[in-house]
């Protein structure tokens, strides 16, 4: 019993691991713009695709490169692609809207997510694509528990990635004009900050971490389809309202919150389909108790 | 002063939410002076700072900045180019340490003295030393108020434009804000003085622009306004 729940716990970890990695970018455009970039969840599916064609097109070269340069060359490959995919998508889309009605620059969040949706499907077909395998080695059995190397490498990349980012806001002058845009953006300027960059910067960081945590869902589940970042999507914003949205802290939080809601499900439940009811009734349920999330904090900060 | 001012501004009109704030308003403000711009609430004061640092935009007229127009420039390359704006209500970033309002003051400034100039902030304002860890939304309005002065010395600003600087304060830090504006003046800073309080703002500058509902209405050297009987009866109580 102990192990089987040990063994959930770590497959709770390495799903919050990439829910969490997603749900950084809601909460950190969301923080500065106040806009919930509902294409996110696409965003994070266009970046898994580009691993998977990176990765793909590294394998084909038949030179048996090692599977550490595949995975660094895709990650990196998918990151700057989906970065400027994300700065492009600000500027066209959202940017015009600065001073429009919040529920104008929302609409066009999710046509943004329906366009990358329906461009990805006409691009590639309906049908599934299989993540290559990257990292063949076998589990270790360590005091009862199947620990996989792809697991350590999804949780600690991802935390890498966290603290990086967790460093960048709390500690350099980006991250101080990022804080500063949260909490007064028409000041910002003021502080000869130039603001349209700074918010470009923040929707480039925001999807190339959805990048990473589409290459970590490719290779943990390793089959893509255009609609994958509808439900992964919606699960990494609750995780950010959860963890308060705008809080990068509580994204993070949220993220392994999530992870847990899904691999304990089908536990206590009779069945894993049961698991969008826990994850939506645990929205529904803060938003109307604690609408702040559990980290608090409406603007982010350092907590 | 120098025969070119270092801010001129000529016949600027400003619409604000539809209404003509300030109309065909002229003044200038020559190097190391000190000029301040008194009227009522809605005179249209705060209004011309915003448009001379670059948050609202101008329907009409011309702002330059030592012979630069400055209309062409978006805000945040006014300040780089030495416009320092103290906004109405300081504008703190309350999510950042005061050490980090300092610091992102400076956030285009390249040059090596960035570490200087703080020392000499936290010299000039020992109370802002002490506090340099606590959050910008912690200090109290005095603080803030330093704070602010302090931003606008770390981008370097030669012309200071200031918003009240009075406002909400007690009357013994009021005296002690207007005391380092005159004491930066003295060491060479330029500043377009916005002020309610006639009575201080007529003390410390060498010159003063009457403004009524978006137009100038009287100017010239502080010393004489003061006398003026328009100015006694509706800014100085008689």
């Amino acid at each position: 019993m102990l192990q089987i729940l040990g063994q959930n716990i770590l497959n709770a970890l390495q799903l919050g691991s990439v829910y969490a990695l997603i749900a950084l970018g809601y909460t950190m455009v969301y923080g500065i713009l106040t806009l919930i970039n509902f294409a996110h969840g696409d965003i994070f599916m266009v970046g898994a695709y580009l691993s998977l064609a990176a990765a793909a097109f590294l394998l084909g070269l038949h030179l048996g490169l090692p599977a550490v340069v595949v995975f660094v060359g895709a990650m990196c490959f998918s990151m700057v692609l989906t970065a400027l995919l994300g700065v492009t998508i600000e500027r066209l889309a959202y940017r015009p809207l600065r001073q429009a009605p919040r529920v104008s620059a929302v609409i066009t969040a999710l046509g943004v997510g329906l366009f990358l949706e329906n461009f990805t499907l006409g691009l590639l077909g309906p049908e599934p694509r299989h993540f290559p395998t990257l990292i063949s080695v076998g589990a270790w059995e360590i005091a009862g528990l199947t620990i996989t190397p792809l697991q350590i490498l999804i949780i600690l990349g991802a935390a890498v990635l966290m603290v990086l980012l967790d460093l960048l806001v709390g500690h350099t002058l980006l991250g101080m004009a990022m804080r500063a845009i949260s909490y007064n953006r028409q000041i910002v300027p003021l502080m000869g900050v130039p603001v349209d960059r700074v918010i470009s910067l923040t929707f480039a960081i925001g999807s190339a971490i959805a990048a990473a945590g589409g290459l970590m869902y490719g290779l943990a589940y390793p089959v893509l389809d255009p609609y994958m970042g509808v439900r992964i999507g919606w699960w990494a914003f609750i995780a950010a309202v959860v963890g308060g949205i705008g809080n990068i802290r509580g994204a993070m939080l949220g993220g392994f919150i999530l992870g847990a809601v899904e691999i304990f499900t089908p536990m206590i439940l009779p069945s894993s389909t049961y698991r969008d009811f826990v994850a939506f009734s645990l929205l529904l349920l803060l938003l109307v108790f604690k609408p702040t999330g559990l980290l608090g904090r409406p603007i982010f900060e350092r907590v | 002063m120098s025969n070119i001012p270092l801010l001129a501004v000529t016949d600027l009109w400003i619409a604000y939410e539809r209404i003509n704030a300030v109309r065909g308003v002229s003044f200038a403000v020559g190097e190391g002076e000190i000029v301040t711009l008194i009227g009522a609430n809605g005179a249209g004061k705060t209004t011309i700072l915003r448009a001379i640092s670059g948050l609202l935009p101008a329907a009409r007229g011309s702002i330059t900045f030592a012979g630069e127009d400055l209309l062409r420039l978006p805000a945040h390359l006014r300040t780089q180019g030495g416009i320092a704006h103290v906004p109405e209500g300081r504008g703190i970033f309350g999510n950042l340490t005061v050490l980090e309002n300092l610091r992102l003051a400076a956030y285009a400034r390249t040059d090596a003295g960035i570490a200087h100039d703080l020392e000499e902030v936290l010299e000039l304002f020992p109370r802002l030393a002490e506090r340099r860890q606590q959050w910008g939304n912690t200090l109290s309005g005095g603080e803030q108020q330093m704070l602010a002065v302090g931003r606008a010395l770390m981008s370097r600003g030669r012309l200071l434009l200031l918003d009240e600087p009075s406002m909400g304060l007690a009357p013994m830090l009021v005296r002690e804000i207007f005391r380092v504006i005159q004491r930066l003046n003295r060491q060479g800073a330029t500043i377009l003085l916005v002020e309610q309080n006639a009575h201080l703002a007529l003390e410390v500058a060498h010159r003063a622009y009457i403004l009524e509902t978006g137009e100038i209405s009287l100017f010239g050297p502080s010393c004489e306004l003061k006398h003026h009987p328009r100015v006694r009866e509706a800014y100085l109580g008689g």
